[in-house]
């Protein structure tokens, strides 16, 4: 009867992660006061999903969870409870737990359990309908301190014994109600978890049962008290008859009172890349207990992203049309295969024009194949996009804003190694425009705008690219601010005259930031040029366009797919070289005169009274050339690498064409100057530069 | 099949600069002739360049080069073993080019004799053991540790 479950997980997950992601998105459109019941249906339903998911998967701490998420949903589902803006958050907090539980459920690592029980409790608290005002610590961690009843409840969870305070346990009394044994538990199973924690003495009451001939097997009339010795936490227990809470009396209950009680390692826990956010501080209920900082292990994001793509997952859900269209294309090459096959047979010279047309429309299926095989590749931007309204809504809350965030042209699609890789970018664009870009409201008032700021993320297809821009109507940049502090940083030269272009690019450089405070959301002065340089990696560039009181529209240009990109190919002595596209600027002939040398080694060409410099292909990969000898004459290749010009010396163009990217790095490894290689129409191998990395190579 | 309760192995044999040298034969996935390969620039000078083998681009090593023995014109004889290597990483696929391929044999692998120490002048780590046939002498080499990506990194590091 053991099935491998395991093949299973991949699917649970990805479910899981839709599930959440339509809870999110449902508890930001919940209306507080005026609930649509379709929304809280959506939710409910997503909770529900997951939870007999993971219950049938094993996953308990995520069923538990999810049950009170439940238990809370139902009763507003049916009235019985008042939608209110703390128990929106509490439940927005408690999606991020659950991601966060199953983030690691799946990377086989260990849940958070600090953090679990920290969300816990605050759901807890929310059903109990004690604490009014529960915020959970994510969205604001300062309001902890005026619900006692959280704090209790989070501190109890952390308790951990001195380890020489004697003897150590629990005195546990377990009274099951009658109809315990038909909501299908058995108290049996309970003690056996128990006895893996410690060492459990179980004391059976039995006066309650009845005579054996009005016994009702069915009924339980057992009560038994238990006495589990060893360093196990109150929740540990806790968790264990969580699954009968409910149709019990349990009282738990320390056996030796704890007299110190040290902070726990909570910290410690909490890895090194991990960003903490803000202490909360939690006032002990009972004086023996020492307060101790509970740290809001909010991860951040961006640590969090870069931590689950180690193991991000390989798997794709593709539209079934698409694979339908595959099939009839893979269809119509077999067929013309065949005719082809037929003309090739007893071929005749009369036969010529039936096989150039057969070869036509083996050619126009073959581009086709390959264009609805890449479309499979290809998935919505909304992957990315849907991520942001729950950003902009915690973030404009805790920076007191009033923002709205617009998205347009979700469906424009994208290969899914861009999707994957764009997300980080998008984020840090869109924190720095709510962070830097809106102003508070006042403040927007006061400069005769509309109190909501608004920002747009807006996505479309332009060429072979895909524009993402972040549009937002804030503030705008300060030229004359960009470069006081460029100057201040000794980033630039005094004397230097920049273009408004320039001075915009100003902030992608390292250790830029011009935030007068900084904040734990931006302006620490990384991350735009991490954005830039994550950006280019995928072949993209950004750029911006800002108008001082007005706004700023940050556009980011990608191509399409990683897979496939426009060429030009180049020659250099014998060897055939391809240069991306998208980083050439233009093409010039030139002849060995029309260089000068700089300081006997530099070259730079003059190019329209601007100097570039000159990198020399033969030079810098050492080609050697038998068939073709040493021109005087060659083709500058202007290329942008590195936000710079920059001219590749090479013998001759040859063609542009599309090429299909193929790794050096599966059978051999990276090598400086080369991004990949790809296969000419001859069947030999031609290596894709690497414009950065060339100008890199070069300088050194 | 034999019965024979000795465990055999297969080794293809290939001649270089005059020797023979034999690998697992379970290690070669195809031999082919030699055709003009891609230069990789600033590469080791034993790395030859890069091959398209039906849409794989693969790394070729003249392990004449890489032996350091006297290199030779590629002719109509010359070969390309092509190797799956075993890595810490997975498989790889790489080529090499040797004079010409000579026999597949079955050698037992007690008749594998080790490979006498040679102290520091030759690098035996690449030697699986040594095999006599025929009065000549055959040198098995351990393909995993010879080809070795982090091996070809190092050596790289040398020069």
């Amino acid at each position: 009867m053991s099935i491998d479950m395991s093949q299973f997980h991949q699917v649970f997950f990805e479910e899981c992660f839709e599930g959440l992601e339509a809870m999110e998105s449902g508890l930001l459109t919940l209306d507080v006061g005026d609930v649509d019941s379709e929304v809280i249906n959506t939710i409910f339903r997503a909770a529900h999903s997951i939870k007999g998911g993971s219950g049938t998967f094993g996953f308990t701490v995520v069923a538990e969870y999810t049950h009170i998420m439940e238990t809370l949903l139902d009763e507003m589902r049916d009235g019985r409870r008042q939608v209110t803006q703390p128990a929106v958050n509490v439940l927005l907090g408690s999606v991020d737990c659950l991601r966060e539980m199953l983030a690691s459920i799946q990377n086989e690592q260990d849940v958070d359990e600090v953090s679990v029980a920290q969300h816990k409790a605050a759901l807890e608290a929310v059903l109990n309908g004690v604490v009014s005002e529960v915020v959970v610590p994510v969205a604001a961690p300062k309001v902890i301190n005026e619900a006692p009843k959280v704090q209790v409840a989070a501190a109890e969870v952390t308790v951990q014994e001195d380890d020489d305070a004697g003897e150590q346990g629990w005195k546990i009394s377990f009274c099951p109600y009658l109809d315990l044994l038909k909501t299908g538990n058995d108290p049996v199973r309970l003690f056996r978890e128990l006895n893996e924690l410690g060492e459990l003495t179980a004391t059976v009451n039995a006066q309650d049962v009845p005579k054996f001939y009005e016994l009702d097997p069915e009924e339980c009339n057992l009560s038994w008290d238990l006495k589990l010795v060893g360093n196990v936490s109150s929740d540990e227990i806790k968790e264990i008859f969580s699954w009968v809470e409910g149709d019990c009396e349990l009282e738990i209950q320390p056996i030796a009172k704890p007299k110190v009680i040290k902070p726990a390692p909570v910290v410690e826990a909490v890895q090194a890349d991990i960003e903490i956010d803000e202490p909360a501080q939690i006032v002990a209920a009972e004086p023996e207990i020492i307060a101790k900082p509970v740290i809001d292990t909010k991860k951040d994001p961006e640590a969090d992203a870069s931590k689950t793509a180690v193991k991000a997952s390989s798997s794709i859900r593709v539209d079934t049309e698409k694979i339908d269209a595959l099939i009839n294309m893979v269809g119509e090459v077999v067929i013309t295969q065949s005719m082809l096959g037929l003309v090739g047979e007893n071929f005749t010279m009369d036969k010529v024009g039936q096989l150039k047309r057969g070869l036509a429309q083996l050619e126009r299926h073959t581009r086709d194949l390959q264009q609805s095989v890449m479309n499979i590749r290809m998935l919505p931007i909304s992957f990315v996009f849907s991520r942001f309204p729950r950003l902009v809504h915690d973030i404009s809350s805790k920076l007191n804003k009033k923002i709205t965030l617009k998205l347009v042209g979700e469906n424009t699609e994208v290969d899914k190694a861009v999707v994957e890789l764009i997300n980080d970018p998008l984020v840090h664009l869109i924190r720095n425009s709510l962070d830097h870009g809106i102003e508070m409201p006042e403040e927007r008032i006061a400069a005769g705008k509309p109190e909501t700021g608004t920002i747009e993320l807006k996505a479309y297809h332009r060429g072979g690219h895909i524009v993402i821009e972040i549009i937002d109507d804030g503030r705008g940049l300060n030229k004359d601010k960009l470069l006081a502090k460029a100057l201040e940083k000794g980033l630039i030269d005094e004397n230097i005259q920049l273009t408004e272009k320039q001075i915009y690019e100003l902030i992608f450089m390292p250790g830029f930031s011009t935030a007068e405070q900084l904040t734990d959301i931006s302006g620490r002065g990384v991350g735009m040029d991490v954005v830039r340089r994550n950006i280019q990696s995928l072949g993209g560039n950004i750029e911006i366009i800002s108008e001082l009181g007005k706004g700023t529209t940050i556009a980011i240009h990608l191509p399409l797919t990683l897979a496939i990109l426009d060429g030009q190919s180049v020659a250099v002595g014998d060897e055939i070289y391809i240069v991306p596209l998208v980083s050439i600027v233009e093409s010039i002939n030139i002849t060995e005169k029309m260089l000068n040398k700089v300081a006997g080694k530099g070259e730079t060409f003059r190019l329209r009274g601007e100097y570039l410099p000159i990198i020399r292909m033969r030079g810098i990969f050492n080609v050697q050339s038998i068939n073709k000898p040493k021109s005087t004459e060659g083709v500058i290749v202007v290329v942008e690498g590195q936000g710079a010009l920059c001219g590749f010396l090479v013998d001759e163009l040859l063609g542009q064409q599309q090429v299909v990217i193929k790794s050096l790095e599966a059978n051999y490894r990276r090598v400086e100057g080369v991004s990949g290689a790809t296969i000419l129409g001859d069947g030999s191998v031609a290596l894709i530069l690497d414009v950065p990395g060339l100008v890199r190579l070069s300088v050194r | 099949m034999t019965t024979d309760t000795r465990q055999q192995k297969q080794f293809l044999t290939f001649q270089l600069a005059g020797e023979a040298y034999g690998v697992d034969i379970l290690k070669v996935q195809e031999i082919r002739g030699w055709e003009p390969v891609r230069v990789i620039p600033n590469t080791p000078y034993f790395v030859k360049g890069v091959l398209n083998l039906r849409g794989a681009v693969v790394p070729i090593v003249d392990l004449r080069e890489r032996f350091g023995l006297e290199s030779a014109e590629y002719s109509q004889k010359t070969v390309v073993i092509v190797l799956s290597v075993k890595h810490s990483a997975g498989h790889f696929v790489i080529g090499v080019v040797a004079d010409a391929v000579s026999d597949v044999l079955d050698i037992d692998l007690d008749d594998i004799k080790k490979t006498p120490n040679f102290g520091t002048q030759i690098d035996t780590r690449y030697m699986q053991g040594m095999h006599v046939y025929k009065q000549s002498m055959i040198m098995l080499l351990d393909v995993d540790k010879l080809l070795n990506s982090d091996e070809v990194e190092s050596i790289d590091g040398l020069f």
